[in-house]
């Protein structure tokens, strides 16, 4: 396997008022390709801000960040948000669907910066709402559905680019126990059946389980690795 | 589905907030384009008929007061004058003076058709009618599609100043032709008739004029021969103002005041009012979707294009509006335009200049109270917005 993400010595600090506040200083990490990671750590280990800087939301003060072999820490505002569109999905704790969109529709947003005919947008559409068993409910508002069922949308809207790299922050936080294994299921078989490279933020021990290896983040240093 | 397909489902979310914002502006601009049409009808009221080398000389109380007779072959004997004419204010009415006055004048004939030719197109027999008929009056052609008025026809006129000295206050006049205006938006709602006929039997203002028209050598000379009329008048019991026949038919036109003014100022609070809802209203709702603009950016939406989208969803909304507003004013006009008092003021409708103005103050308007959501939805971090929301 080769590696898909790398942060080499990465060093990160926040500042609030007049106190600096250093989350990270000097991580290391690598992801290989096709890997699923769990990160675990109690509040304010760094397990968000690590999120941040892998999804490119977020920006180190020094260090790397490569991505498929391509370092990112040094791309523009602009530079990054393509990167985004085009080389990772995103699942959030809350959904974070548009309410004044459909199923179709909110999937179909990732798509809105690609060039992909409106046929070929329609047919991807459908592909990942039918992966996450979804097609049927794809004219329904986000209000109109169950919590599992809004976060499979979300899921959809994850993979529809198909992107490489998938962030989960909290993904099944706001599920019950019997969703949110669906839910970890879904994102197991698309890291097994799609080899799609996941990392995902969770406190939940049972969540972490789904994945193949667990990291501990720890005051910003990576503590213990089960697989 | 497309970014406008996105902007306008997002600014129909909460549809009663939409739909009120939208009537504030469809007032606004209903205000601006009543108005401002007005306003360019009246300009254009004033300049048809208008000639640059015209004076017009009235009372320098008011132009309601009138001047001797006398004073015409005084204004005429001074130099640089070329012709002069006179006309009397009658007052106007046909059968019902609640609905259906108009501008009534007694004019010299003669001397009347001479300077305004253009101004009230008549066939050679007509006017040759109009000059030897001493009941003889000369009617607008939108007035005589108005009334059913026939050439050859006898119609009494009657005056809400004047009485005849038997007590009648309406003259019976016949038509001696129907005249169109130089272009075909210009007013033909008057009539003009002999000054001698009226003169002749009204039982007081005998012998006196309301306006002198004056035509000069050349533009060139107005300020000249203005001055000199008015310094000829200076300390009599009838002294004199004289102005271009512009500025004067403008004060005419505009007796309520200066209605550039009042347009300005009515049209500038009501888009001022509007601009401070619209703004706070949108802020508000801006501030609400913060966690799904932060979302947006987080997918690979980058800032300029949630700017744009941000911005386009206020500009479409005061467009929604504006348009609203402006067609409706277009169909009032309409309506105005054909009723007795609106008919005064010659073509009403809407012009393509006041259009394109209140699509371009939509745009602007859409623009301005878009633009701090815009810029705030711009500036603001993907981490902040995510964690705001």
């Amino acid at each position: 396997m080769s590696a898909l993400i790398q942060l080499k010595n990465v060093k990160k600090t926040y500042r609030r008022g007049k106190e600096s506040i250093t989350i990270f200083d000097g991580l290391n990490l690598t992801i290989e390709q096709g890997d699923f990671v769990a990160i675990m750590g109690p509040s304010g280990s760094g397990k968000t801000t690590l999120l941040n800087l892998l999804g490119g939301t977020d920006r180190s003060d020094s260090g790397e960040i490569n991505f498929d072999g391509e370092r990112i820490d040094g791309y523009n505002e602009g530079q990054l948000a393509g990167w985004r569109a085009r080389s990772v999905g995103f699942i959030f704790q809350f959904y974070n669907l548009m309410p004044v969109l459909n199923a179709a529709q909110n999937v179909e947003l990732p798509l809105m910066l690609t060039k992909l005919s409106a046929g070929k947008r329609r047919a991807n559409v459908e592909t990942a709402l039918k992966i996450v068993g979804l097609w049927d409910r794809a004219k329904h508002k986000p209000k109109e559905l169950s919590g599992g069922q809004q976060q499979r949308v979300a899921i959809a809207r994850a993979i529809v680019s198909d992107p490489k790299f998938l962030l989960c922050d909290e993904p099944t936080g706001d599920l019950d126990r019997n969703t949110a294994n669906d839910i970890l299921g879904t994102l197991q078989q698309l890291n097994q059946d799609l080899g799609k490279t996941i990392v995902m933020v969770t406190h939940d021990p049972e969540a972490a389980r789904f994945a193949k290896r667990t990291l501990h983040l720890d005051k910003g240093v990576f503590a213990e690795v089960t697989q | 589905m497309t970014d406008f397909d996105l902007v306008w489902k997002n600014l129909f979310r909460k549809p009663l907030r939409t739909i009120l914002l939208t009537v504030s502006i469809f007032m606004a601009f209903l205000i601006f384009g009543i108005l401002t049409s007005l306003n360019v009808a009246l300009d254009r009221a004033s300049e048809s008929g208008s000639a640059s080398n015209r004076l017009v000389v009235s009372n320098k109380i008011n132009f309601t007061q009138s001047m001797p007779y006398a004073y015409i072959n005084r204004v005429a004997a001074i130099p640089g004058v070329t012709a002069v004419t006179y006309q009397n204010w009658f007052g106007a009415y046909y059968q019902d003076q609640r609905t259906s006055r108009f501008v009534g004048f007694a004019v010299d004939p003669e001397t009347y058709m001479a300077i305004f030719r253009d101004e009230a197109r008549l066939t050679d027999a007509e006017r040759q009618a109009f000059l030897t008929e001493r009941n003889g009056v000369i009617v607008g052609k939108s007035l005589a599609d108005r009334y059913g008025w026939k050439v050859g026809q006898t119609i009494p006129i009657s005056s809400n100043i004047y009485s005849q000295a038997n007590g009648r206050r309406s003259w019976d006049m016949k038509i001696s032709g129907i005249f169109t205006g130089a272009k075909p938006t210009d007013p033909t709602t008057a009539i003009y008739f002999h000054y001698d006929y009226m003169n002749e039997t009204i039982t007081f203002n005998r012998d006196q004029v309301g306006t002198i028209t004056v035509v000069t050598a050349s533009p060139d000379q107005n300020d000249q021969v203005a001055k000199a009329i008015d310094a000829n008048f200076a300390n009599s019991p009838a002294e004199t103002s004289t102005v271009d026949e512009k500025t004067f038919s403008r004060a005419f036109l505009k007796q309520a005041g200066d209605l550039n003014f009042i347009v300005t100022m009515v049209v500038s609070a009501a888009f001022a009012a509007i601009l401070m809802i619209v703004s706070t209203t949108l802020v508000s709702a801006m501030r609400e979707r913060t966690k799904e603009i932060g979302v947006m950016k987080t997918l690979g939406f980058s800032s300029p294009r949630v700017l744009r989208m941000v911005l386009g969803e206020a500009v479409l909304l005061s467009s929604l509006g504006a348009v609203l507003g402006l067609g409706t004013s277009a169909f009032i006009l309409t309506g105005l335009s054909k009723s007795p008092v609106g008919s005064n003021f010659g073509d009403l409708s809407m012009s393509p200049v006041v259009a394109l103005t209140g699509l371009a103050l939509a745009v602007s308007l859409g623009l301005v109270t878009g633009a701090i959501p815009a810029l705030s939805a711009l500036r603001m971090s993907i981490i902040e917005a995510l964690n705001r929301g």
